[in-house]
């Protein structure tokens, strides 16, 4: 593939960033602008940022990658991703937005009133937040080595370094402004060549599909456009587990979370979550235009590597001039998705790296609120930076299913009950922590560090929501039942902060 | 005294006042995600129950393209939509409950 359009699109991406960073940095003073952009974020400013945030290598590259592979079962990716966002309007948008809290470990607190599961919950927001920037790395290094031809470490250097810069330099409030172009970039880049390619189809007369040698391609249609995957009751599983995942994952995920507070009150928590679905939907028709030429044009994709399938496929369908333009956008809007993607985690492992660690006192001092967010950004980012350059088979997507796997685990079941139940302890919160932080954690280092066998552990261990989900609640509420006597005794004025409209005038304690 | 009074000191008929409240949220809560599972959440089920579905097509493109792919985003706003009418509405009725004056 010749280089020029990528690099030009690369470049060009990277200075808009850092350039919208660097205006977000002259409004940023103190450390609350840090963290939640000062509560002056508009909805439909924030929808886009969070849907721009949300957009990652998985949504951009991964799912058209997938589909060419596996076909119609992996529509569950961006339907799970988009269906979570429901789910979480639903049961937690509003009531967590008025909790007050900036994060959720701050959320734990002030629920439980225990450290205890407060640090708890950083740990596992760390480990969340790592196990999704490590795909966003992978997907740089790909995009990076298939567009310029660099080495794959090269990616992960420069995307880290500008998630770096962006973070440290601007804080919250650059980021938002980043975010919301940046949705708004990828949608465009995305969108466009996908519509050139299906006059490119259509002109070639619409051929169909052509089956390479080779047993790894599903040449069968019908099976390519079945969702549900394949192997009969373990298919039907494997299809559920990642629909709990997909589903219950949202809610817990730190960068999507964080992100709620910069909403003024509750209803327009939720009014802004109802636009965020519009937006991440309309997004997520496209890919399948990419996976559907895939099939035709670029088959071989399938078992070479399918996350590079949007980057090749306007190179390959398309040559010239018109060819390159278009493979330029996808480029740019690949490395988009990373920054915007990074920056949000970043942003929020920083902001509980520096809450809870880097803002302590050590030996009688303690670094400033600004200084400790840095310290904790480069943390965030360093680390799956670092481990992104060993080499891993696993696909983007199925790295990022990992971490909403975690997520729906340990956070779904806190906020679900944090919420609606008067009854959950810290026993009992720590103890679900526990139990689905431990059963996903194990699948997830199964998946990224093992190869996969046939049986039926090794499915339940690696897709583990299907039960590591209801075993985590089921803990939870079992283990608080066996304590209740340590119910915190402000329970009942938080409930009526979390769920009462802020204009009546109550006591919320 | 005021319901706004009962449900700040806390008596048990300001935590019926609360309770109430909490109670039709999650209940309409629950009701959306039914509908979520119903629809949605059963097309795998259904697909292994009747393997034929996958062979269908709408003109050129198979159903569970048009239906996973396309149909579901649609819906999942006007499922958003629906509840956040209920939930304002819900909400609407306890701040008139709480303005109430006894008399």
């Amino acid at each position: 593939m010749d280089a020029a359009p990528a690099m030009v699109a690369i470049v060009l991406v990277t200075v808009a960033t850092l350039a919208l960073g660097a205006y977000g940095l002259r409004l940023s003073r103190t450390t609350s602008d840090f963290m939640v952009a000062s509560r002056a974020v508009g909805p439909r400013m924030n929808a886009s940022a969070i849907s721009g945030e949300y957009l990652s290598a998985a949504s951009f590259l991964g799912v058209a990658g997938l589909l060419l592979t596996f076909g119609a079962d992996m529509l569950w990716y961006p339907v799970g991703w988009t269906a979570g966002y429901l789910v979480l309007l639903v049961l937690v948008a509003a009531p967590l937005r008025r909790s007050g809290a900036y994060t959720l470990p701050d959320f734990a607190e002030a629920r439980l009133g225990s450290t205890a599961v407060r640090r708890a919950c950083s740990l596992l927001v760390v480990g969340i937040g790592w196990l999704y920037l490590l795909p966003q790395f992978q997907g740089a290094g790909i995009t990076l080595s298939s567009a310029v031809g660099g080495p794959d470490w090269l990616g992960s250097l420069v995307v880290g370094v500008v998630v770096l810069l962006n973070v440290t330099a601007g804080g919250m409030r650059s980021i938002t402004l980043v975010q919301a172009f940046q949705y708004w970039l990828k949608l465009t880049a995305l969108l466009v060549p996908a519509a050139v390619l299906l006059m490119v189809w259509l002109g070639d007369g619409r051929p169909g599909a052509t089956t390479p040698a080779g047993d790894t391609f599903p040449g069968d249609v019908v099976a390519w456009s079945d969702p549900l995957a394949a192997g009969g009751p373990q298919g039907l599983y494997l299809t559920y587990s990642l629909i709990i995942a997909t589903f219950l994952g949202t809610m817990g995920l730190p960068h999507v979370v964080v992100r709620f507070y910069t909403n003024p009150d509750g209803r327009a928590a939720r009014r802004t979550t109802l636009l965020v679905l519009v937006l991440i939907g309309f997004f997520y028709m496209i890919p399948p235009v990419y996976g559907a030429l895939g099939r035709v044009y670029a088959p071989e994709l399938a078992a070479s590597g399918s996350d590079s399938l949007v980057l090749e496929l306007p190179g390959l369908m398309l040559g010239g001039l018109g060819g390159q333009v278009l493979t330029g956008m996808v480029v740019g809007g690949a490395f988009a998705a990373f920054l915007s993607t990074s920056s949000g985690l970043a942003i929020a492992v920083a902001g509980v790296l520096s809450q809870d660690v880097f803002t302590r006192p050590w030996r009688g001092r303690r670094l400033s609120g600004v200084t400790g967010f840095r310290a904790g950004a480069v943390v965030a980012v360093v680390v799956p930076a670092l481990v992104a350059l060993s080499d891993s088979d696993v696909g983007v997507a199925t790295t990022v299913g990992l971490a909403f796997a975690v997520a729906a685990s340990t956070f779904c079941p806190l906020l679900l009950l944090g919420i609606w139940w008067r009854g959950l302890t810290t026993a009992g919160a720590l103890a679900g922590l526990l139990t689905g932080g431990l059963g996903s954690g194990l699948a997830a280092l199964l998946t990224l560090y093992t190869t996969q066998n046939d049986g039926w552990l090794d499915v339940l261990l690696r897709r583990p929501a299907a039960w590591s989900v209801p075993l985590a609640l089921l803990v939870m509420v079992v283990v608080s039942l066996a304590t209740r006597r340590t119910v915190p005794t402000h329970v009942t004025r938080f409930m009526v902060r979390l769920h009462t409209p802020e204009a009546v005038a109550l006591d919320r304690g | 005294m005021a319901r706004k009074g009962e449900v700040d000191a806390d008596t048990r008929l300001g935590g019926v006042y609360v309770g109430s409240l909490l109670r039709e949220q999650l209940w309409l809560a629950v009701r959306t995600l039914a509908l979520l599972v119903v629809t949605i959440g059963s097309l795998p089920v259904v697909f292994h129950v009747a393997p034929g579905l996958a062979s269908v097509r709408v003109g050129p493109v198979p159903v569970a393209w048009l239906v996973l792919g396309v149909a579901s985003y649609p819906l999942l706003v006007v499922l958003a939509w629906r509840y956040i009418r209920s939930a304002e509405r819900n909400e609407a009725a306890f701040a008139e409950l709480m303005d109430e004056v006894e008399r």
